[in-house]
């Protein structure tokens, strides 16, 4: 079957803090274009391609255009990807994808994000912003607390079974420096006692919100192969339903599952062969809802699976071994990131402490919007 | 709720001129929602052609005010400080009975919410404007424990 391919060959991260002071998110980009392109071992003057997500705020039309003229970049092929948690990863195979037919070999795809205290309300005009907000229903906790409630009703499963996720994610953390949470373990018990934010969603089953960047460089299979560990892009897939919660076509299942179906189908993987799973995580209901479309377990059954594989690095089952965003801090955008370098990372061996042991395939996701926008990828070790 | 829900300083809706039937109907404390007069499906949130066929025929009907309710949730920490005085209520997906969706304020029952509980319409007064909230269907008088 026809795929993407191309190589992901540099990774760039910035400790994420929870508030910036004066300093803007095109600073913080150009910090983490250089570490990811450094690590390529290239030179700038090597990337023709370049791929940049949406900015509120501060630039909010001509994104690459600025990117571009601020890094001194001169791109052949330059785009806004704008999916939400799934921006990163629906990245690296538009970056294959465009190498594939012709338009550029190496591609920068990057986000980042300031954190200032005082950032302004976003300036929705659109159906969410008319056909929500009124009734009392303002951000996305509200909608995933929607979701949660919904897969509670329909299958059954507890508080304990969600929390579990967000205390799988604090113990990972405790092995990453970078993560917000380092030092800060938080157990099953502590993730129940947390404050109700909206029920049935505690405030420890919420990433926290960071200021980060994350960068990567993709660049063709050819060219990969003369460079530095080199992890394949071995298959892709994306989907996107809606965007409000009222317009899910399924309050228990996301367009996730399509997406890795085609991710798998690509790279004549499945799932249960993943040696490192690097899931999308704003919420607990996030990873539930992809173990469960991943075809790990049957639906309604994430609870009883995660009781039966241990996540950590050691485990069976390693998932989100850098802390997932729920033990390492939602950058924005560049959350989504994180998902693809923690896989990166581990498939090179280079995760230090934390490296997990066969490392040969990752499947990585991306979710944005309300389980809305997802891309799904596999990859591989050289 | 500790407050009256028509002293909140919440935000209104961003009304269009396509949306303003919607709204004017909420206001006279009605529910009206597009059909399609190709494919006959109901459509909401209003729209300019039918997300299901794509036709331009779509003609507004008032709705029966009855749903279902699909999940819901109470908001303790509000997105919005405008919502911050009437913490905890509760918002809640409605399946409505002609098929689409809507998110909604869910007024208190005598019972506790439960997914898939029946609800009416029950135009409400929030922050200076009537919306289409709904309530709990109440069991029957008969059906009550003596």
């Amino acid at each position: 079957m026809s795929r993407p391919k191309g190589t992901i060959v540099g990774i760039g991260e910035l400790k994420p803090q929870r508030l910036t002071q004066g300093v803007t998110t095109l600073e913080m980009i150009a910090e983490v274009s250089r570490l990811a392109v450094l690590d390529a071992g290239l030179e700038p003057a090597a990337i023709d391609g370049l791929l940049v997500g949406p900015q509120v705020g501060e630039t909010p039309q001509h994104v690459p255009a600025t990117i571009a003229e601020y890094l001194g970049l001169a791109p052949t092929m330059a785009n806004v990807v704008d999916l939400g948690g799934a921006s990163g990863a629906g990245m690296v195979w538009r970056a294959a994808a465009a190498i594939e037919a012709g338009m550029c070999e190496t591609v920068l795809c990057v986000l980042a994000n300031n954190r200032e205290e005082t950032a302004p309300r976003s300036p929705n005009r659109n159906p969410i912003r008319e056909f929500d907000v009124p009734f009392g229903a303002s951000g996305a906790n509200i909608s995933y607390a929607l979701l949660m409630q919904a897969h509670m009703a329909a299958y059954g499963s507890t508080a304990r079974d969600f929390a579990l996720i967000a205390a799988a994610a604090r113990a990972n953390a405790q092995l990453n420096p970078d993560a917000i949470f380092f030092g800060k373990p938080a157990d099953v018990e502590a993730v129940l006692a947390s404050p109700m934010i909206a029920s049935p969603l505690h405030l420890l089953e919420i990433v926290m919100p960071v200021a980060g960047g994350e960068a990567v460089v993709v660049t063709s299979a050819e060219r990969g192969r003369s460079l530095r560990k080199p992890v394949h892009l071995l298959g892709a897939g994306e989907k996107v339903t809606h965007r409000a919660v009222s317009q899910a076509p399924s309050l228990t299942s996301g367009p996730l599952k399509s997406a890795m179906a085609r991710a798998f189908q690509q790279s004549g993987t499945r799932a249960d062969e993943m040696d490192l799973l690097s899931l999308y995580d704003c919420y607990t209901i996030m990873v539930a809802a992809t173990i469960e479309d991943a075809g790990l377990c049957a639906p309604g059954r994430f609870g009883a699976w995660l009781n039966d594989h241990d996540l950590s690095h050691k485990g069976d089952k390693p998932l989100n071994t850098h802390g997932g965003q729920l033990g390492f801090g939602q950058p924005d955008l560049a959350g989504g990131m994180t998902h693809v370098v923690e896989a990166v990372r581990q498939l090179r061996g280079e995760a230090g402490g934390r490296q997990i042991g066969k490392a040969g395939l990752a499947l990585v996701t991306g979710n944005g919007a309300t389980m809305s926008e997802a891309t799904a990828l596999v990859l591989g070790a050289a | 709720m500790s407050v009256g829900l028509n002293t909140l300083k919440t935000p209104g809706p961003t009304i269009t001129a396509l949306t303003k039937p919607f709204w004017d109907a909420a206001a006279e404390g009605r529910l009206k929602i597009q059909h399609c007069e190709d494919c006959t499906r109901a459509v909401f949130y209003p729209r300019p052609i039918c997300p299901h066929c794509w036709s331009k025929r779509l003609a507004w009907k008032d709705a029966s005010g009855r749903g279902r309710l699909a999940s819901f949730s109470e908001v303790h920490k509000p997105g919005h400080p405008g919502w911050l005085p009437a913490a905890p209520y509760v918002v809640g997906l409605v399946e409505l009975a002609e098929g689409p969706t809507i998110l909604s304020f869910i007024l208190p029952g005598t019972r506790p919410l439960q997914v898939g509980d029946m609800l009416l319409l029950a135009p409400t007064a929030i922050g200076g404007r009537v919306l289409p909230a709904f309530k709990p269907v109440e069991p029957r008088a008969e059906e009550k424990p003596q």
